[in-house]
C-alpha cells in the first residue's frame, strides 16, 4: 500500500470517520485535555465505553501489529486516523507509559512471549506500566543506578530504591533498570520487568509543588522476579534504555508544546485579548505583553513547523533528520513559555488555588504551571539535551569522557 | 533542509560548488578592498547569469527556467553562506517579481529577458526614512500629459548604483502613510531627473540614494493598478523577504559553522575550548534556533511557490526567527573567536556588518514581529 496520499488513505479515511461517529461519546467531545490534566480524577461510564471500543479496534496503538493488539495502521493511516479524530474533537483513551515508551521498545528488543504476554494488555488500556529508571543518587547521571538485581539460580533477586517513578501508585507492572554487575558501569545494567504486587514493593507517592503526587518513591526488598522477565541480554540494558528515552522524547517534545494541563487550549493571543482587552486597532492593550505573546508565539509556529519538517524528511530518503535532536528543548521551552504567558494573563485570577471564586481553567492553569516546571528536568533534563546535542551532533569533545558516559 | 527535487539538489549542489571554488569569503573581501564602486564584481555577476541564476523565477517565455522561490532560496542560501555580493536579490528576486506580478504583457516583455540575461539590473526603491515603513510614501506622482512626473527620493535602495530600472512607490492619492494612493512605477535609471548618491555601509553593499526630480514617463510607466498599488508592493516585498530570508539563513549556518570549527581548535588550559560546557551549551543553543530558523523559512518559500494564502504571515514568521538566530550567531561569532574575532582580518566581522545590514532590510524583526501579531489578529 502506498504510504501517503491516494484513494487507499480516502477509503480508510471514510471508514476511520464512520466508526467514531458511531463510537465516539459525544459527552466526550473536546474533553481530551481535562481527562488527563495533571491530578485529573478520570472519567465515568462513557470513557470506559469508549476506552472499551478503542482498545478493541487497536487503534489506540495504531500502527502496533495486530498480532499483538495493535490497529495494524500505516503511518499515514495513523495519521489520517488522528486528523477524523481531532476534526470531531476526539482523543485516544489509551496512553501512559506502556503505549508511549514500553512497547514499542519491547516490540523492538523482547522476544516474543514477552510480547505475546505484554502487548495486548497495553492496548485494551488493561495493564498500567511505570518507569524504574531514576534513584536518589541517580538522576541527569542516569548510568550510575545501583538497585541491585542478583541471579539465584531460579530467579532475580532486587533490592534498591527508585524515585520520580510516575504513576507507580496505580501501576500494575514496572519496566526497570537495575545493577547486574557492579564491576561495569553502563554494561553492568539490566533491563527488567517487575509485577508490582510482588511482595518487597512498596510505593509512596511525593507530593509535588503544584499539590499533585503523580509521582513516586519505589522501594525493592528482596523482591523475587522470575527469570523470563529479563528483556534482551544480560547486561545490555542501556541500550535499551537509551532507546526508550527517545521514545519518551519525542512523545515528550510533541505533547509539551500544547503544555499538557493548560484547558485553555486556543491561542494564547485570545486569552490575553480576553483578559486584558483591545485598543481601538484590535491589538492586544499592553504593548509589552502583545510583544512578549507575538514573541512566543512566533517561536510556537517554529517548532509546529520544524515538527512537520522532520517528520517530512525522516519520511524521505534522506535518512533521519538532525532537526530530531532540538525536538525536546524547543518543545518544553514553548510549553513552559505558554504557561508563564497564561498565568500572567490572568492575573490574580491565575493564582486561585482551590475554591470558586475561579473558574476550573483558572484552577488548572496554576496547577499545570507548577506541574510544567517539570518538562525541562524530567526525560533528560535541558542541560543533558544540550550535552547530547553538543556531543552527539556537534561533534563537541564530552566533557565526562573519563566518567565513562 | 526541506525534501527537493531532483532539479533543486543540482541547483543547490552547483551553487554550493561555484559558491566555494569562484567565490569564497576572501572573494567579497577583495571586492570590499578595491573599492569596487558598485559594490559587487560584474565579471562574478555575470557568471551567475551565465548559470541561469538571474532567470530562476521567471518564466520560460520571457527567458527564464521557472523554477520557482524554493529553487531561487536554495542559491541565495549559498551564497549567504560566503558572503556573495551580487545583485541577484535586488534583480533576479525583487524586481523581477513586481513586473512577474504586476506587469503587463508588453512590461514584461520590455524588462523580464533583460533581468534573466542578467544584462539589466533592476531594483525596488521603497524606502524613504532610516526604518522599513512600505507605507509611508511621500514620493509623488502626478498626472501630467498622458504620463506621471514623479518627484521625491528614495534611499537605501539595493544596488541602487547598478540599476538600470527602479520600481518605485510613488504616491498618487491619499495621505503620507495610507495604503490607498500607493502607485508603482517602473524608472529607467538613464531617465531624465534621476540622480543617485552611493551610501557607504558597513557591509560594503552597493546601497545609494536615488533622487526622481521632475521625472516624467509615460502611462505606460504604471505597474500595476494607479493607487491601488499596496497589495502589488505587499506580495512583491514579501518575496523579496523570504529569499533575503533564504541569503540570512546561509549566513547564520556557516558563521555558525566556521565557530564550531573553532572552538574544536583552539587550544587554552590544555585543551579545546569546544570542551568546555559553557561554550557547548550555547553551540547547542545556536543550532537549535538554526533549525527553527530553517523551517520558517523553507516554509516561507514553500508557500510563495504554492500560492498559499498564509504567505505574509510565513514570511514575517520567517524574517522575524531567522533575524533573531542571525543576530544571535553573528554576535557569538565575534565572542567565541575572542581577540582575533576583532580584527579586520577575521571573517567574524564580515558576517556581523552584513547580519544587521540583512536584519534592518525589508523590515527588522520588530517590524515582522508586530506585523505577524496583526496578520493573526491582535
Amino acid at each position: 500500500m502506498a504510504d501517503f496520499g491516494g484513494d487507499d488513505i480516502d477509503t480508510f479515511r471514510a471508514e476511520a470517520r464512520d466508526w467514531l461517529s458511531a463510537n465516539f461519546p459525544a459527552s466526550l467531545k473536546g474533553k481530551g485535555a481535562m481527562m488527563f490534566a495533571e491530578g485529573a480524577a478520570g472519567g465515568g461510564g462513557d470513557f470506559r465505553a469508549w476506552t472499551k471500543a478503542m482498545g478493541e479496534k487497536g487503534w489506540g496503538t495504531p500502527t502496533w501489529p495486530k498480532a499483538y493488539g495493535g490497529g495494524g495502521l500505516s503511518i499515514a493511516q495513523a495519521r489520517a486516523l488522528q486528523q477524523e479524530m481531532n476534526a470531531v474533537g476526539a482523543f485516544s483513551p489509551i496512553g501512559g507509559m506502556g503505549v508511549m515508551m514500553f512497547g514499542p521498545t519491547l516490540l523492538e528488543y523482547g522476544n516474543e512471549t514477552q510480547k505475546q504476554r505484554h502487548l495486548p494488555p497495553i492496548t485494551r488500556a488493561e495493564i498500567r506500566w511505570c518507569q524504574g529508571f531514576s534513584e536518589p543518587g541517580a538522576g541527569s547521571d542516569l548510568a550510575s543506578l545501583q538497585t541491585k538485581c542478583e541471579d539465584k539460580g531460579d530467579h532475580w533477586l532486587v533490592n534498591g530504591q527508585k524515585i520520580w517513578t510516575s504513576g507507580a501508585q496505580w501501576a500494575d507492572w514496572c519496566f526497570c533498570l537495575v545493577r547486574t554487575d557492579t564491576s561495569k558501569k553502563h554494561e553492568g545494567i539490566s533491563f527488567l520487568l517487575i509485577d508490582m504486587k510482588t511482595p518487597g514493593v512498596e510505593t509512596r507517592p511525593i507530593r509535588l509543588i503544584s499539590g499533585n503526587s503523580p509521582f513516586c518513591e519505589t522501594f525493592f526488598t528482596d523482591v523475587k522476579v522470575p527469570k523470563e522477565n529479563l528483556v534482551g541480554p544480560l547486561g545490555g540494558g542501556w541500550t535499551i534504555a537509551k532507546r526508550l528515552l527517545q521514545h519518551e522524547r519525542s512523545g515528550l517534545a510533541g505533547g509539551g508544546a500544547a503544555g499538557r494541563g493548560n484547558l485553555f487550549t486556543g491561542p494564547i493571543s485570545d486569552l490575553a485579548k480576553a483578559y486584558v482587552g483591545t485598543d481601538a486597532a484590535g491589538r492586544i492593550d499592553d504593548p509589552d505583553l502583545r510583544s512578549r505573546v507575538t514573541q512566543h508565539e512566533i517561536e510556537a509556529r517554529a517548532f509546529q513547523l520544524t515538527a512537520i519538517r522532520s517528520m517530512s524528511e525522516a519520511k524521505s530518503n534522506s535518512g533521519p533528520s538532525t532537526a530530531t535532536s532540538i525536538m525536546k528543548n524547543a518543545g518544553t521551552k514553548v510549553a513552559q513559555d505558554r504557561h508563564e504567558l497564561t498565568l500572567e494573563i490572568l492575573g490574580n485570577q491565575g493564582l486561585g488555588w482551590e475554591g470558586d471564586a475561579f473558574k476550573a481553567e483558572e484552577l488548572a492553569a496554576v496547577r499545570g504551571w507548577l506541574g510544567g516546571k517539570a518538562y525541562t528536568i524530567y526525560g533528560g533534563s535541558a542541560e543533558i539535551q544540550n550535552n547530547i546535542i553538543s556531543k552527539r551532533i556537534l561533534d563537541l569533545p564530552d566533557p565526562l569522557a573519563s566518567t565513562n558516559h | 533542509m526541506a525534501v527537493l527535487t531532483e532539479e533543486q539538489s543540482m541547483l543547490r549542489d552547483a551553487a554550493r560548488t561555484w559558491t566555494r571554488e569562484k567565490s569564497p569569503v576572501t572573494a567579497f573581501r577583495k571586492m570590499r578592498d578595491s573599492g569596487a564602486p558598485l559594490g559587487y564584481d560584474p565579471a562574478a555577476f555575470a557568471e551567475m547569469a551565465e548559470m541561469g541564476w538571474t532567470g530562476v523565477i521567471i518564466p520560460e517565455e520571457y527567458g527564464g527556467s521557472d523554477f520557482g522561490y524554493l529553487s531561487l532560496g536554495l542559491i541565495l542560501e549559498e551564497t549567504g553562506r560566503t558572503l556573495t555580493a551580487s545583485p541577484i536579490l535586488a534583480t533576479a528576486l525583487a524586481g523581477a517579481s513586481a513586473i512577474i506580478l504586476g506587469g503587463t504583457q508588453a512590461q514584461k516583455e520590455a524588462w523580464l529577458p533583460k533581468i534573466a540575461s542578467g544584462e539589466l539590473v533592476a531594483t525596488l526603491a521603497v524606502d524613504e526614512g532610516a526604518h522599513h515603513r512600505p507605507n509611508h510614501v511621500t514620493l509623488t506622482a502626478a498626472t501630467s500629459g498622458g504620463g506621471y512626473t514623479l518627484s521625491g527620493t528614495k534611499t537605501f535602495v539595493l544596488e541602487g548604483m547598478a540599476a538600470g530600472l527602479f520600481v518605485v512607490s510613488a504616491r498618487t492619492d491619499g495621505d503620507v502613510d495610507d495604503k490607498y494612493g500607493v502607485s508603482l512605477f517602473l524608472v529607467p535609471g538613464d531617465a531624465k531627473g534621476v540622480s543617485r548618491k552611493a551610501l557607504k555601509l558597513a557591509d560594503s553593499r552597493g546601497a545609494a540614494i536615488v533622487s526622481f526630480e521632475g521625472v516624467e514617463v509615460g502611462s505606460d510607466a504604471l505597474l500595476g493598478p494607479a493607487s491601488q498599488g499596496w497589495d502589488l508592493l505587499e506580495k512583491t516585498l514579501d518575496r523579496a523577504r523570504a529569499g533575503l530570508c533564504a541569503e540570512m539563513l546561509g549566513s547564520s549556518v556557516q558563521a555558525f559553522e566556521t565557530t564550531l570549527d573553532y572552538l574544536k581548535t583552539r587550544v587554552q588550559f590544555g585543551q579545546v575550548i569546544g570542551a568546555f560546557q559553557a561554550l557547548q551549551h550555547r553551540a547547542a543553543k545556536m543550532f537549535t534556533d538554526l533549525e527553527l530558523a530553517r523551517s520558517c523559512v523553507e516554509a516561507a518559500l514553500t508557500a510563495i511557490d504554492n500560492d498559499s494564502p498564509e504567505v505574509p504571515e510565513l514570511v514575517s514568521l520567517a524574517k522575524a526567527k531567522v533575524g533573531d538566530t542571525l543576530h544571535l550567531v553573528s554576535n557569538e561569532m565575534v565572542q567565541m573567536h575572542g581577540g582575533i574575532g576583532m580584527t579586520d582580518a577575521h571573517d567574524a566581522g564580515l558576517y556581523l556588518k552584513r547580519a544587521r545590514a540583512c536584519e534592518a532590510t525589508f523590515g527588522g524583526q520588530a517590524f515582522h514581529r508586530d506585523r505577524y501579531a496583526r496578520l493573526q489578529g491582535y
